[in-house]
Parts: C-alpha cells; structure tokens; sequence
C-alpha cells in the first residue's frame, strides 16, 4: 500500500529543517514526512571537520533529536534515499522500493562530492568528506597518517588539512587554482592562509594538477602535471561538490547546474519545490540563476519554501543569494560577504597591514552602494553588512569612516536604519 | 518547539536618555570578562552626541537567526528563559552566527577567539545598574502577560474603540482577573461605546453586564449583589465606569455606596472628560484643557476662551474619605503596579467597597497620536501630574511609585493637543497645581501612616 503523506521534505541538513520548521508554523496539523538517504539525525555537513579532528564524537552534534520530530508531529525516514520523482502522479520512489504519494515536496537533497576524472583515482583508496559516515573513517584513519594529500583547496579541503596538519601528518595541499580557497578569498587573503598553511608546516601546491594516480606501498602514488610525483597514506578528495538530483532523470523538473526553482524556491513542476545545496535560484547581484551553496542561503530557502508550501500568507519572495563565507584557520579567521566582481564604475578598496595580518577588502557600486566587503583578521558584523548590501544603502556620507572602522560605522548605521 | 505567545523579562533602551557615558559597556565587560575592557562588552553603545546614541545588542529573537545559521546546534533559543544560549562545549568558532544575525547582537571576542553574546546576567543584567540615565531598564512585565494570558478572554474578539486606546487592554485584563463569576454594570460612556453591552441583542462580554443609567450604577450594583448574596451565590461585582459619570452625576450613588460599604468593585477609567459623547468637559478635566465646552478662541464679553477655567476634582482622595476598604490610582504605562492594586482590588471588594481609579490617556479627545498613549501615561506619572498610591484603612496611604526628581510638567503637556494654547500663566498655574497636590497628598501620606 502506498504511503500518503502532505508534505515530504527529501533531506535532512539546515534546508530541509528549516522548511519543517516553516510549515509547522502554519500547518500544525497536516502530516508532513521527512526522508532522508542518511542513516543518521540531522546534522550539518560544516560541523563534519570537527569530527575528524576528534573535537566532537559523532553523535555530539546532530542539530534535533527524535522528540523534536514527535514534537512536531514530523514522521522521519532515515536510512531511505529517494530513488525517482513521478511528479506527474505526486509519487516519490524510494530506494527500498517503496512509494510515497505527497500533496506537496521539497527537494532539499543536497550535494555529494564532486569526484574528478583522473586516471587511476578509482584504483587507490582515498576519502571524500561530506557525510558522518565519511568523517568518521577519515578520523579514524587521520591518527595513523604520516604524509597525506588533500585535493582541492576549498573550505572542505583546508579544514580537514588543517586538522591532518594538527594530528602531525605531513600534509600537501593541491590545488588546480593559482590560489588557496579560490572564489572564496582573494589572492591577498589567500596569501595569509597560505602563510598559516606552511608555517605550521603544510605544503601548498597551488596552480598545480594531478594528472595520474596508481597504487603505491604506503597507499597512492599521485603524478603531478609537472612530472613529480608525491606518495600519500591518506588522499582526501575535495575539489568541490555537486547537487544530488540523480532522482529527476525521467522527469520534467528543469535543472541546469542545480534544480532550477522561482523565487519562492518553486521548481518547473507543480507541487515540487527545491531549496539548498541542490537548488539553482536567483542570484542577488544577477538576474541568472546561480548555485550559493552556503549554509545561510540554505535556511534562507528553505524557510521560504516551507512558506510556501504551508500557504503561508507571510510569505517574502527571495532577494537572490549573496555569497558569504566565514572561514577559521589556525585561530585566524576571514570573512566575506558579497561578491568580488567590482561592478562597472565601481570601487575596489584595499587595506592591508603586513604586520598584524590584518586585511579589509571593500567593493562599492558607482552609486557608493556596498556590494562586497572581505576581511582577514579584521572583524565585521557578517550579518550588517548583508543587510546593508541587500538594502543597498547609500554610504556616500560615511565612505571613509566605513573603509576605517566597518565594524563602528556599520552597527551605526544598522541601529539607525533596520533596529 | 516554541513557546508561542510568551512573553519574557527583556533589556530596553531609551535612546533619548543615553549620553554615551559607556558605564554599561565597562559594567558588562567586568560581569563577563572580569576586565572594564568596553570592546569586550556584550552591549555596544554606538553613535555620538551630535547624531545621538544608539545600541547594538542581542535581541534574543524569537525566531533567531543565529540559531538557524549554527552548524554545530551550540546556539539554542531557552524557550523557559527566553535568552538566546551559547555552549561553548559545542561552539566551532566558524563565526557563521555573526553573518546570521542583522543585528550584531553576536560578535567575535577577540579576548576569548570565540563569540560572545548578552545573555541578560541570568536575569539580572548587570548593565542596567550601572546606567546613571536609566537609558537601561529591565522589563519584567511579561510575568503579568505569560499569566494572563493563560486565563480565558471574557470580552468580545473585535470591539470599537478608538485606535491606540488603553481602555481595551484594561477591559480584558480586568475581566481576565476577576474571572467569570461577574458581573458588569457599564454606564454610558466609553467602555459601552467599545461594546461591552453588546451588539444585536447579544453582550459583549463572556459574563452577565447590564447598563445602568449615570446617575445609578453603583446603585444597582449594590443591588445585584445583595441579592446574589441572598440567595447564596458568591459573585465578583464590578462597575467599570468614566470620570464623567463617577465624578459628576454619578457621584451620589457612588458615594452612597462607599459609605455603606457595600461589597462592590468600582474601577473609574479617567479620561478626564465626556470622551465617548463628543469630549465635553468633566469635573475630572484638568484647568486649561481644551474640550469641545472649553473651548479655545476669542470667548465673549472680554474675557478670551483658554480651555477650561477650573482645576480638576480629586475624586480618588474623595473616595478616601469614605474610609472605603481599599483605594487605589493606577496607569496602564505600570502595569505591574496596576496588577498588584487591582488583586487587591477584587479581595478587598469581597469584605466591603473598593476603588480603582485607572488614568486613561485619551488619543482622540486628548490630541495625540495613536501610538503615544503608554509614554502619555508614562509622562503623567513622571511629572507627578498624577501620582501613582494607595489607601486601606489599616496602613493608610502610601506611594507604591513615588516619583522623587520629577520632570518639568510641561513634558507632560506638550505630549499632546489639548495644552498646546497654554500661556505662561496657565503652565505656571499647572505646574503649581502639581506641588500643590504633591504635598497634599504627601501629608496625607505621612499623617495616615504614622
């Protein structure tokens, strides 16, 4: 007998439950089921480099317990992975062969990792970072490694380098990129994690490619563009992501990149919505649609598809994603918020002193509007100066004092202008 | 899951008394760090004195984003406390809450590496002490919401007063606490006029209510209650009435009643004239007010109009000397002063005659915006313009919020349009008004307790 539920929210990460907690605001009653592939409570995939280092033990940091679900009268499916969508009958096919028939469903399936297509990768064991699952192995195997690689100088990647570099292994970082955490930070910024990277002993290996991969005494011996060759115990895999929507083949939701969704996170389909590292919705600073696969975007569009979903008349369409990112490396931390591109007529602002490390990036529109604002060493209220960037306040009066204490001004302005 | 309609203590700020003095800064950096260092306080005075002052502090949202954006659950809303927690057991130092909230009510410590974030002292903010302006206060009044708000509504969903009027929020508090065993007599005035006695042939209240004349309300009041006695069933008994009727010619009956001590609860929500019926003058109607019958122009006979001519009655110091059971003068800008006085209101109206005179700022006879009518009151009370006491025979009178440096009484009048054609004379006349009552009901104070 086919299973009958009014809402099925597919994930399980910071997407998914915001939606839960959306439609519950509205709808207390209807039944609402969340499936997810993952055997585990819900927990997010950011939190996952502090397992490897040990910081946390697995079970210490799911984001809701079993109550919460009773609470909110939510029936959770863990274990199950969505196999195919039948959108044009309201079915979900489940990998365990069952079906689930839904008035309504979010797609909030996030993303697994990118694996690239180098010879010989699928002849040598090596780790990838995404799951609970993934970060416990890679624990477990981080307390017997002596010289490890890490592909890839994302955020993924340079955490659990840094994590590698801290439990004593020999670490090289490669990186196709002619810097570390490119699209992330600039080359400045870059720079300084650089700097903390190798003096703590790392080895970075920017603009560089690994073009072979075999089997080696001591686990994989990896090829370089360049012809040397490095021999890792441990290979760690984190050149990047990409959504999980295997489940559309067949079916008429339109993906690009991501699943394509409106500003109310709708998809092509009726009653499918998508929200999350899966979804490809409006960017802020472009009409195109674009992946922002960062957690505060996450909530952001699953709060708005749960609204929608519900009925909730307070619904507000999506103002379009702004990038932010928040990264801490080796007691430092770096912060950006907005885009890179300078805009045309625009500023770029620099400052950076050499000593203290400290570097402040800001980029401002023709209209002295704030478009992007970068900082290492240098805090700033992450969370002002999106709200400045999304109400695009005129800092024409208060260009240099902002550019000398973003910090001061931008909480001035925030107490005058939204408190 | 949410503790949906809660209320909780908070911490406000009153930008306006502020003068960026930092003593709150150094009070919270040394309660939490054990150093005055400001930028390590929690609460954050920005600005200057040219643009004035302005906060950046928690909010403790009831729908925080800083909790949403953790990835590590080390940010939990306490749903008992209503304080935004932080673990740092759990706290991964990402600095994802500090993009979350719009607000920088969470930010980096660079003392500790980690965020840092008001957690209110565990209720007793150390800030707000150490506020020589009282720009800082600590709002406790959400005890009195959290549990009225548990007691049933007994008065209609929709009623038709005037916009930003006080009087709603007395109506169903009142009800709320004298519970179902009531009933209502509501003479002409503005409390009928919200709808108390109905529309359509139904009532407008969950309890029996009846609309007695002006002239005879405390009068049939006493009525029903005696028979409800006779017949042996315990009712609350409670008139909710205006000055006008209470204070004018209502006044008989009312004083009748007090002077038998008759087992009533009389509440009289002052607002200083015939509000509901076009704003005509009451003996309630301080001296230079505007109403519809004092009015402002170039009068007759020589002598210009200039609002009204005479001071007000004191009707609750009248009603002290009926020597009733319990007297009282309360505001709704202090309602945890209100609450106290009303339960003992209601427990002093089963033994004999009780009292309750609210102040109730009139947004449209009075002439000021809709969402000014708490600072009104607030205002009345600071300037001493009305005092806040109460009266039992055993203790006598006493302040329950004494106001010892009270402001200049023109901060009261130019909070609204009915004083703005005073001249000097009149204003030096009110201000005088005020010691003058001052003092009285001081003595009265001092002669009654000792």
């Amino acid at each position: 007998m086919t299973e009958h539920t009014k809402y099925l929210v597919v994930g399980s990460s910071h997407a998914a439950l915001e939606a839960v907690t959306a439609i519950r605001m509205h709808d207390a009653e209807g039944s609402l089921t969340l499936l997810t592939r993952d055997p585990h409570l819900p927990y997010s995939p950011t939190v996952l480099p502090y397992v490897v280092s040990g910081r946390f033990a697995p079970d210490g940091i799911f984001l809701r317990d079993e109550k919460f679900f009773a609470r909110l009268g939510v029936q959770l499916k863990r274990g199950t992975a969505l196999k195919a969508l039948h959108a044009e009958r309201n079915a979900a096919e489940l990998a365990d062969g069952s079906e689930i028939a839904y008035e309504k469903i979010l797609l909030a399936t996030g993303a697994s990792p990118a694996i690239p297509p180098i010879p010989g990768l699928d002849q040598v064991s090596y780790h990838v970072l995404r799951t609970l699952d993934d970060a416990t192995k890679l624990n477990a195997a981080i307390k017997n490694s002596k010289q490890a690689v890490v592909l890839g100088a994302g955020l993924v990647g340079m955490h659990a380098a840094e994590n590698l570099v801290k439990a004593g292994a020999k670490v090289t970082i490669v990186e196709m990129a002619k810097q570390l955490t490119d699209g992330y930070f600039d080359a400045i910024a870059a720079g300084l994690i650089e700097k903390a990277f190798t003096d703590n002993g790392a080895t970075i290996l920017t603009g560089s490619r690994v073009v072979k991969l075999a089997p080696s005494a001591v686990g994989a011996m990896l090829t370089l563009e360049n012809g040397t060759t490095l021999e890792a115990d441990l290979l760690l895999v984190a050149t990047g992501v990409r959504p999980n929507m295997d489940y559309l083949a067949g079916s008429a939701v339109e993906h690009d990149r991501g699943i394509l969704v409106s500003d109310s996170m709708q998809t092509s389909v009726p009653n499918v919505w998508s929200a999350g590292d899966c979804a490809q919705a409006k960017g802020f600073f472009t009409d195109d649609k674009v992946m922002n696969a960062i957690l505060p975007d996450a909530t952001e569009q699953g709060r708005i598809a749960g609204m929608a979903m519900a009925g909730d008349p307070g619904l507000k369409q999506y103002p379009g994603g702004v990038p932010l990112n928040t990264y801490h490396f080796f007691g430092r931390h770096a912060i950006s918020v907005g885009s890179s591109r300078v805009p045309e007529g625009g500023e770029m602002v620099t400052r950076f002193d050499e000593a203290s490390g400290r570097y402040l990036k800001a980029i401002f529109s023709a209209d002295n509007r704030l478009t992007g604002i970068y900082g290492v060493n240098e805090f700033f209220d992450g969370g002002v100066m999106c709200q400045l960037i999304l109400r695009r306040i005129d800092l024409s009066p208060v260009k240099q004092r902002f550019l000398a204490e973003p910090m001061k001004v931008g909480r001035e302005i925030m107490s005058k202008t939204w408190r | 899951m949410a503790n949906f309609g809660g209320a909780y203590n908070t911490i406000a700020f009153d930008a306006n008394k502020c003068d960026g003095c930092g003593d709150c800064m150094t009070a919270c950096a040394t309660a939490k760090v054990g150093v005055g260092d400001t930028a390590r306080s929690r609460i954050q005075i920005v600005g200057s004195a040219d643009d004035g002052f302005e906060l950046a502090l928690c909010r403790q949202c009831a729908d925080p984003k800083c909790v949403t954006v953790c990835p590590a659950a080390a940010l939990t809303k306490n749903y008992a406390s209503g304080v935004i927690d932080w673990n740092g057991d759990k706290c991964v130092d990402c600095l994802l809450c500090t993009v979350g909230c719009a607000y920088a009510g969470i930010a980096l410590d660079a003392g500790t590496g980690h965020v840092a974030k008001c957690d209110t002292c565990d209720g007793a903010p150390a800030c707000v002490p150490a506020c020589p302006h009282d720009a800082l206060t600590y709002v406790t009044t959400s005890r009195i919401y959290n549990e009225v708000g548990d007691w049933e509504d007994l008065f209609a969903p929709g009623l038709a007063g005037c916009q930003g009027c006080n009087t709603e929020l007395l109506m169903r508090h009142t009800l709320r606490r004298v519970g179902p065993e009531t009933v209502l007599a509501t003479p002409p005035g503005c409390v009928p006029g919200m709808g108390s006695v109905g529309f359509n042939g139904t009532t407008g209240t969950k309890i029996p209510v009846f609309h007695p004349l002006l002239t005879n309300t405390a009068a049939m009041l006493a009525g029903i209650k005696r028979q409800y006695k006779r017949v042996g069933r315990e009712v609350n008994a409670l008139a909710i009435a205006g000055d006008g009727g209470a204070s004018d010619v209502g006044f008989q009956s009312l004083s009748g009643a007090a002077e038998r001590n008759e087992q009533i609860l009389f509440m009289v929500v002052d607002n200083e004239g015939y509000m509901n019926t076009g704003m005509q003058r009451s003996s309630c109607t301080p001296y230079g007010a505007w109403t519809s019958t004092t009015p402002i122009g170039k009068g007759s006979g020589g002598m210009p109009a200039q609002g009204k001519t005479q001071d007000a009655k004191n009707l609750p110091l009248i009603m002290v000397n009926h020597r009733c059971e319990y007297v009282a003068t309360a505001s709704t800008a202090y309602m945890e002063d209100l609450y106290d006085k009303l339960d003992r209101a209601i427990q002093a109206s089963k033994r004999g005659f009780a009292y309750l005179h609210v102040y109730s700022p009139c947004t449209t006879g009075w002439r000021f915006p809709t969402d000014q009518n708490m600072e009104v009151a607030r205002k009345a009370v600071e300037t001493n313009f009305v005092m806040l006491w109460e009266y039992n025979r055993t203790d006598g009178l006493r302040f329950t919020r004494p106001v010892d440096d009270p402001l200049p009484v023109t901060e009261y009048l130019k909070a609204m349009g009915r004083f703005r054609h005073l001249s000097p004379d009149q204003i030096s006349h009110i201000q005088a008004k005020v010691v003058e009552n001052l003092a009285f009901v001081k003595q009265m104070a001092h002669r009654q307790s000792a």
